[in-house]
């Protein structure tokens, strides 16, 4: 495993990344332990936020990587190959909308689009776009679920796994875009460079499931 | 007060300057001693002459109008020129043309990416004649340069821009079902692909085929596979291998049964050049026979180009490793 490096994410996928690398055999306690540190040189690991893995990759500052399947939709041109689903970190890319009245709907009849607020703005454009409605984008960084309530927008695009946040906001989820699940992607050079390293790891990987 | 240059661009400084003087002139003088005279053309060329080339070379690009309103497109790549050059300028020229060029071409590229927007193109096109030896010609003497400028440790990468595109049709899929699989293997998403082939259902053999090909790649042992469809599909790498080793340089080149170029006038065998000092391939290319008919004199040709600012990296880096 030393021979390559690793972009492992931080948030919703670390603990079963770490899982799975407990399990590859990668000694991981420090990993567990030492949430501010990013870099483990001496086990091949660097820690990120998982948007920023496929940069990481992409470059070649890690050879190989572990993200969502929505980060990957997001950024579809990194040029990085997609080698395994992983089958853990399972949700949905979702439109949702304030319960009881159907605000996309009026919107689009008597104003012409619909406003959305994501942080996947190009993830939701094509959704639109493919369905054949128009809609305005906001892109929101943070708690897209107070968009609607505020009155900001007529709905959201965003990701959900169990659906809390939106219930306990009082969203209800209008139409599923895409279900997603954690990935391991690889930089192109790497990929050929160190074809042996990579294709055992993926072996590794299958041997698990 | 700093005024700023658009994203993607860069001024160079004497430093850098020399050193890529330095290499240029390096890359120059093997290509010359091969028989590669250096050629330029315009910076941009009418919209719907380079649309000839490939459509869609031309739809992400910088444009601009002249004094009559016809649209200019700043070049992205320097093969489609090199193409109408060759039937325009060499109409009845013996064959076959060596020809090399050092040359900026833009693209359009997402801002923040950290892809440049211009960049500085070394490369060669062989034009006039097809096959194997023509192949690895390019293969050589792009190896052979790169070594004389210090990157001791670079491989490079030969595929088969056709082998998907016949297996599919040697195990009779459907035309129509191919545009979502071959989609797929270009954007590199071997997930999504093998998703796409189970859609097909196809028999146990034919599915792992397809699903397994894009994953082969290394020494010439990924050639010797002997079932029926793809023995037959790798016959023009399996030449070049013999080529190659002809020529002592088998051990630079990485057999890759999943390469593929993005661009669509590919045709044949393709390439790619990497160095484990820079994450990104170095450049590429392959054979293009059907390019240069779209611009009056039908010939088949291949070439190569190589990214200057990654090759330099690389070259830095080496002399930094020692």
């Amino acid at each position: 495993m030393s021979e390559l490096t690793i972009a492992v994410p931080r948030g919703a996928l670390f603990s079963d990344t770490v899982d799975l690398l407990d399990r590859l055999g990668i000694e991981t306690a420090e990993l567990r332990t030492n949430r501010r540190k990013l870099l483990f040189p001496e086990i091949g690991v660097v820690t990120m936020r998982p948007s920023d893995v496929p940069t990481y990759v992409e470059h070649g500052a890690a050879d190989i990587g572990i993200t969502g399947k929505d980060v990957l939709l997001e950024q579809h041109d990194r040029g990085v190959y997609e080698l395994l689903d992983l089958q853990y970190g399972h949700c949905r890319m979702i439109v949702a909308a304030r319960e009881g009245d159907d605000a996309l709907d009026e919107s689009l009849r008597r104003l012409g689009a619909v406003r959305i607020a994501t942080k996947y703005p190009r993830i939701a454009t094509a959704h639109f776009a493919d369905t054949g409605r128009q809609a305005e984008i906001v892109v929101v960084k943070g708690s897209v679920e107070i968009a609607p309530l505020t009155g900001l927008v007529d709905g959201i695009v965003d990701l959900t796994a169990s659906g809390r946040t939106l219930a306990e906001n009082h969203l209800v989820e209008r139409e599923q875009i895409v279900a997603c699940s954690a990935r391991l992607i690889a930089n192109p050079v790497a990929h050929k460079l160190k074809a042996v390293a990579i294709d055992h790891l993926v072996a590794s990987l299958q041997a698990l499931e | 007060m700093i005024h700023p240059i658009p994203p993607g661009t860069r001024d160079v400084l004497p430093d850098e300057m020399r050193e890529l003087r330095l290499l240029s002139e390096r890359l120059r003088a093997a290509f010359e001693r091969a028989g590669y005279g250096e050629v330029r053309t315009p910076m941009m060329e009418y919209e719907d002459v380079l649309r000839r080339g490939d459509d869609r070379v031309a739809g992400a690009g910088f444009r601009v109008f002249d004094e009559r309103g016809r649209v200019l497109l700043l070049r992205s790549d320097m093969t489609i020129p090199i193409a109408r050059l060759v039937s325009a300028r060499y109409p009845d020229a013996p064959t076959p043309v060596r020809l090399c060029y050092f040359s900026h071409a833009c693209r359009v590229v997402e801002r923040g990416s950290g892809h440049p927007m211009e960049l500085l193109q070394a490369g060669v096109e062989l034009i006039g004649q097809g096959g194997p030896e023509q192949d690895v010609e390019v293969v050589a003497l792009t190896s052979s340069a790169l070594a004389e400028a210090g990157l001791r440790r670079h491989k490079i990468g030969l595929g088969d821009g056709s082998l998907y595109r016949t297996l599919l049709a040697s195990l009779e899929v459907a035309e129509d079902r191919w545009a979502p699989l071959l989609e797929r293997l270009s954007r590199r998403d071997l997930v999504g692909l093998a998703r796409e082939v189970d859609g097909l259902g196809l028999p146990p053999g034919a599915r792992r085929l397809l699903v397994n090909v894009p994953t082969l790649r290394g020494g010439p042992d990924v050639l010797a596979q002997a079932e029926p469809p793809l023995s037959t599909a790798l016959e023009n790498l399996r030449a070049c291998h013999d080529l190659l080793a002809q020529r002592g340089i088998e051990e630079r080149v990485i057999f890759d049964l999943g390469l593929v170029r993005e661009l669509g006038y590919y045709t044949g065998t393709v390439f790619e050049v990497y160095d484990p000092a820079v994450g990104f391939a170095l450049g590429g290319g392959g054979r293009y026979d059907d390019l240069l008919g779209r611009f009056g004199r039908s010939l088949p040709a291949c070439g190569i180009a190589l990214d200057m600012h990654r090759v330099h990296a690389a070259q830095a880096e080496e002399e930094r490793a020692g």
